[in-house]
């Protein structure tokens, strides 16, 4: 026998199951007991930086989209500062943004800005990203990946996460591809050939 | 004295569930195949969305009237929910944003795909929200919900249940969980309770009557904690040289 560490265990996940737009957004599924939607908007006035718009869809492994899913983001500024209670980011941006996707086709849109890059624990800096997060009916533990940047070649073949993922074939899952100035798209990929890199961080 | 942050405790993903659970249909077409790619955190995680006391209303807690007529109230067994926010080294976590969403008393939720013949209560939405105590503490007011059949096998019923998404002070916690009810027998039978790898995992996941927080003549009390991933402590983190 031994003394034991007292640590807890961290809370099982669960699916967030058919219904998470009534708990999340609850104005898009016309329950209109709050204000507005949470995350509806990740500015809240004239913001620096360049402005974008990402929108994509989320696959599952038969090519569906899912119209039933909760996709979150979050990032850093156009100067690569995360917002924070008293931080030095930019006042007018969030960082933060939900949506319930688009109520036929499932399809998210962000109006965001480009973030720059943010310092690596080792003091390398990271490539410009937007981390996301996925959750839906059938997905017992919400998703999380990254974003990356097609149009940023130079920083992303110095960044640390990218430059050490095995299968280098896959990285493009993770790049958002411009298909109009300032207009991206990143398509996610529960399963398949395609299938998004998701992060365990 | 305060020792510095450092890295968050990696996910125990013995411990969590799969993504891939057969018995739960949707799960085998929205799996992930390929193994996550791990890496420590870094500020990405380490940061997140801080919500303030300013975005509640006075009833976005209270579900048993946020959605009802002037005068009117939800119908069903009512009751608090009640309990705390830590972290897995037991610390407090307070200024966490809990939003939850549920069935009404006969099973029914307020949405158009429910496919459940239970009949809509005019006076319940199905949402509430809150954000903890300093003390990590929080606490809201909902009527029981009931159990409802689900499309999965051929008769599949969920447990009463109550989903909750909660944020904590890095996005590396962010969680969305459910809370069952002490005692339901259906939690034996269902296959998303299936999904969790261990009876201590449900034990987790299921609330106590906790009639010392009743409120005669009023409500009964149900009692959940609710933990999220910690953040290390550390004078002894190793920094290359030069940085
Ligand atoms: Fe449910």
């Amino acid at each position: 026998m031994a003394q034991h560490l007292d640590y807890l265990k961290e809370s099982p996940s669960q699916t967030a199951g058919p219904y998470v737009h009534i708990g999340c957004t609850p104005n898009f599924t016309g329950i209109e007991i709050y204000d507005s939607d949470l995350g509806a908007s990740l500015k809240r006035g004239p913001v620096k930086g360049q402005e974008i718009t990402v929108s994509g869809t989320v696959f599952d492994g038969t090519g569906t989209p899912l119209r039933d899913a909760m996709i979150e983001i979050w990032q850093a500024d156009a100067a690569g500062i995360y917002p924070s209670p008293n931080g030095s980011h930019d006042p007018d941006f969030l960082g933060w943004g939900r949506s319930a996707g688009n109520m036929e086709t499932g399809e998210f849109t962000f109006e965001t800005v480009k973030p720059g890059g943010v310092p690596n624990p080792d003091g390398r800096i990271q490539a410009p990203h937007i981390t996301f997060w996925i959750v839906a009916r059938g997905i017992n533990i919400g998703l999380q990946t990254r974003m990356y940047f097609a149009d940023e070649k130079e920083a992303n073949q110095g960044d640390p996460i990218l430059t050490r993922i095995e299968h280098q074939n896959r990285i493009p899952t993770l790049l958002a591809i411009a298909e109009a100035p300032g207009q991206y798209r990143f398509n996610i990929h529960l399963q398949g050939a395609d299938e998004t890199i998701f992060f365990d961080i | 004295m305060k020792l510095p942050q450092a890295g968050f405790i990696p996910r125990d993903r013995e411990w969590q569930p799969d993504a891939l659970t057969p018995p739960y249909k949707t799960s085998l077409k929205r799996s992930p195949q390929s193994a996550l790619l791990s890496f420590p955190s870094t500020v990405s995680e380490e940061t997140g969305p801080v919500f303030g006391h300013d975005i509640l209303g006075p009833l976005d807690n209270d579900l048993i009237h946020n959605y009802a007529a002037e005068g009117a109230s939800a119908i069903g067994p009512r009751i608090i929910v009640h309990g705390k926010v830590l972290d897995e080294l037991r610390r407090p976590v307070p200024n966490a944003l809990i939003e939850v969403w549920q069935a009404n008393a006969g099973g029914r939720y307020r949405h158009k795909n429910e496919g459940y013949l239970a009949a809509l209560d005019p006076n319940f939405g199905g949402c509430g929200r809150m954000i903890t105590r300093e003390d990590g503490s929080y606490s809201f007011r909902t009527v029981q919900p009931g159990p409802y059949p689900w499309p999965n096998g051929m008769n599949d019923w969920r447990p009463a249940h109550i989903h909750f998404s909660v944020f904590g002070q890095s996005f590396a916690q962010r969680l969305i969980t459910q809370m069952y009810f002490e005692g339901d027998p259906h939690i034996a039978l269902c296959p998303i309770v299936g999904t969790l790898k261990s009876p201590e995992a449900v034990s987790a996941l299921t609330a106590l009557l906790d009639m010392n927080a009743t409120v005669p003549m009023d409500a009964r009390a149900y009692r959940f904690d609710i933990v999220l991933r910690g953040r290390r402590q550390t004078y002894f983190e190793n920094r290359p040289e030069g940085t």
